[in-house]
């Protein structure tokens, strides 16, 4: 604990990188094997209809493996060795500016490339079951393929703009497979609304990058960070300002997070690992990566603190208004998310408490989406959770699962939530009592929403119509769920003992501990009262009448709600009708007055040809008349300027 | 005897021919009046080569007799192929070639 402190007192400290020998020489790999795996399901699509889900999952998994050893490997190494940098070549060098392609694995990239890669490749194999019968298949592990490929060459980017390209790589991946069922129109419009706003967050990254470059003259990680101390901090609050922007469209944070939930048009599986574990957790990822730069920037780190608290209510609201059992993780997803960007703004107190619980909510999150897809296979697609009820008999081994899942998100102990969102709870008290209150807050309704939501779909009376069969899932869909389960279960304290994953990230984020005018088991004791009491408020608003089939009018909370909160009518009476008009405006302007000058210079011209070419008679005689005056008027001329 | 009757002589060629271009509608008659501009154009050059006493004049003469000679070559075919399609060499009438 000694040698702890004395890391946090100083913050992250700039180790230089050791070479990458022995396996971390395979760095490349891990992202070349789903790329490829991606390029060759792309290319030969329907083709490899029998083959191409088994090449689709092999690829993550080898990735996963060789990323073990590579974890093994820092492990056996002291601190200060365990970031490794894989130069492979220059990407592009303009005088003494260059761009490498290179990899950096430290304690916070291993963290990231073990989740996507494990919990990756589990929900590949569920996909295996889940998407079998689907005609395009393939396709969708291909993509599934190339999302894995982005994203890891986004948390192993060793600047800045690599990082950006896996970001907007992430971002093509998300939109491709949002809009799988592409036939679907409400599918398509997903996938753009997803496209689209991702754009207008990717706008915030962009000016972050050529601050970053016009501030520093770089944009390697180790050259920024070195001279970040030197740096003025309006212009380093305006960099963290500009990549909180890139960070909520992303991770679905206010004001940017209306795309989360039409993005569970997706299929399931792609939910469950791009719209819940990895993908929308990259904001999380940079606001850690960037750390000396918000360290620098209190007022930056400050906005990012109030983004994660208002996004943390907002998706808490939101998920206790959903009928549709997606929609409803989503909203969970949006504020759990809340919680990490929160904990992330706070500082070294909250750094490793972000990622803590990013580790755990990929493993509890993915567990509930899968389990919801697995419900969802058994009763032929239905979403609408007050069509379900009293499941947990016909679905047993998804009924656990989700089971543990839900204790897990409550945090009971010794569920893994428990150990990472009383961390961040904590964290938060011991910065201010408002944040405090909010994610104390944000935690009971935590607890009301997933009574809802499990009470609904598992428990009650069935009401389901005649002709559904529920059944329970093939074991290729139940087993991911089962291990993703158990991780839910025993991660956290796996993580938590001796305080390991705090050690494991200090070198890279730095730490330190929050101090508390109460002991911290007095707060514990305090959060768990509060998530029983919204457990017990979901249980008896759902738990004691049965459900009515057709949603009730509601008061207008619960209305607002379901309306996520107007988010969608704020965009679009803020920014899409605007829009609209400034268009129409445009289109006047374009059509009367540019328009109009072009063509009446047009037409002036051509009124005047078509006056004068009457001259042209076709009478020879009065041509030669002309051609005799000219010679006349000529000669007069020359004979008037000689006199 | 004195040069400026030439000039005078010239001039009025030249005028005769310039005016038979003008109300003159049958092509060869048209030609012939161009012709006869021509050669008071000659008869000027010559004269003035004469007065100056030197063969600049005399020289330009020739070219415009070469001239006259090729032109007379491709004017007449032209005015033959319109007398073969239109049945008339009149001038007036060629005046397809308009706006």
């Amino acid at each position: 604990m000694t040698s702890l402190a004395t890391v946090a007192a100083q913050g992250a400290d700039l180790v230089a990188p050791a070479a990458p020998d022995g396996v971390f020489s395979l760095v490349w790999l891990l992202i070349a094997l789903p790329l490829a795996g991606a390029a060759i399901l792309l290319v030969v699509g329907r083709r490899a209809d029998r083959w191409g889900h088994l090449l689709g999952t092999l690829m993550p998994v080898a990735s996963f493996i060789i990323a073990l050893v590579m974890f093994a490997q820092l492990l056996g190494r002291p601190d200060e060795q365990r970031s490794v940098v894989q130069h492979l070549y220059d990407w592009m060098v303009v005088g003494t500016f260059r761009i490498p392609i290179a990899f950096q694995l430290d304690q916070l990239s291993m963290t990231f490339v073990l989740l996507i890669t494990g919990v990756g490749s589990l929900i590949h194999i569920y996909s295996i079951g889940y998407m079998r019968g689907d005609p395009g298949r393939v396709r969708f592990f291909g993509e599934l393929n190339l999302f894995v490929a982005a994203m890891l060459l986004l948390v192993l980017a060793d600047n800045y703009l690599l990082l950006y390209f896996g970001w907007e790589g992430v971002g093509l991946a998300s939109y491709l497979l949002i809009g799988f069922w592409f036939a679907k129109p409400v599918a398509a419009v997903a996938g753009n609304k997803a496209f689209v706003m991702n754009r207008v967050g990717d706008m915030g990254m962009s000016i972050a990058v050529m601050l970053l470059f016009v501030t520093f003259g770089a944009v390697g990680f180790g050259d920024v960070f070195a001279a970040v101390p030197q740096a003025d901090e309006t212009t380093l609050t305006w960099i963290g300002l500009a990549l909180l922007f890139g960070a909520c469209a992303k991770s679905a944070q206010f004001p940017l997070q209306a795309w989360l939930l039409d993005a569970m048009e997706g299929p399931t599986p792609v939910s469950a690992l791009i719209h819940a574990a990895t993908m929308v957790t990259a904001g999380v990822y940079l606001v850690a990566r960037s750390n000396p730069i918000f360290d620098a920037a209190p007022a930056a780190a400050t906005a990012v603190v109030v983004v994660g608290a208002i996004t943390l209510l907002m998706g808490a609201i939101i998920g206790c208004a959903k009928d549709d059992i997606k929609k409803s993780l989503a909203g969970s997803t949006m504020s759990q998310i809340g919680y990490m960007v929160l904990a992330a703004g706070l500082g070294p107190v909250g750094y490793a408490f972000a990622l803590f619980h990013l580790l755990t909510h990929g493993f509890f999150k993915a567990t509930l989406f899968l389990g919801a897809g697995s419900v969802m296979h058994g009763m032929r697609d239905e979403v609408d959770m007050r069509r379900y009820g009293a499941l947990r008999t016909v679905m047993m081994l998804t009924f656990v699962g989700f089971g543990a899942a839900y204790l897990a998100i409550l945090g009971i102990p010794p569920f893994s939530g428990f150990f990472s969102k009383d961390k961040i709870i904590e964290a938060a008290f011991s910065q201010g009592i408002v944040i405090g209150l909010v994610t104390l807050v944000g935690a009971g309704i935590t607890a009301f929403y997933m009574t809802r939501m499990i009470i609904m779909t598992f428990f009650g009376k069935a009401r389901w119509d005649d002709d559904q069969h529920p059944h329970e899932s093939p074991p290729v869909m139940t087993v991911p769920i089962l291990v993703l389960a158990l991780a839910s279960t025993v991660g956290g304290i796996a993580l938590a003992w001796n305080s390991s994953i705090e050690s494991w990230l200090a070198p890279v984020v730095g730490f330190s501990e929050p101090h508390l005018a109460i002991p911290n088991w007095g707060l514990s004791l305090i959060t768990l009262v509060v998530v029983l009491v919204g457990a017990f408020l979901g249980w008896a608003q759902y738990g004691r009448a049965p459900v009515p089939v057709t949603a009730p009018r509601g008061a207008w909370p619960t209305r607002a709600a379901r309306a996520d909160l107007y988010g969608d009518a704020l965009n679009e009476s803020l920014f899409m009708r605007p829009g609209q008009w400034l268009t129409r405006v445009l289109v006047f302007v374009e059509n009367r007055l540019v328009d109009g000058l072009v063509n009446g210079t047009a037409a002036t011209i051509g009124g005047i040809s078509g006056r004068t070419r009457r001259w042209q008679t076709g009478f020879v005689r009065s041509y030669a008349l002309s051609m005799l005056g000219g010679v006349v008027l000529v000669g007069a001329t020359f004979l008037l300027v000689r006199l | 005897m004195n040069p400026e009757n030439y000039l005078v002589l010239s001039t009025v060629l030249f005028s005769l021919g310039a005016v038979g271009v003008l109300v003159r509608r049958n092509a060869i008659v048209v030609f012939m009046c161009v012709e006869l501009m021509l050669n008071a154009c000659n008869l000027a050059f010559v004269t003035f080569a004469r007065m100056h006493g030197t063969l600049d004049g005399q020289v330009i003469a020739f070219f415009v007799m070469v001239v006259a000679a090729a032109e007379v070559v491709v004017g007449l075919a032209i005015v033959m192929t319109i007398f073969r399609t239109r049945r008339s060499a009149s001038v007036d009438e060629a005046n397809l070639l308009k706006y």
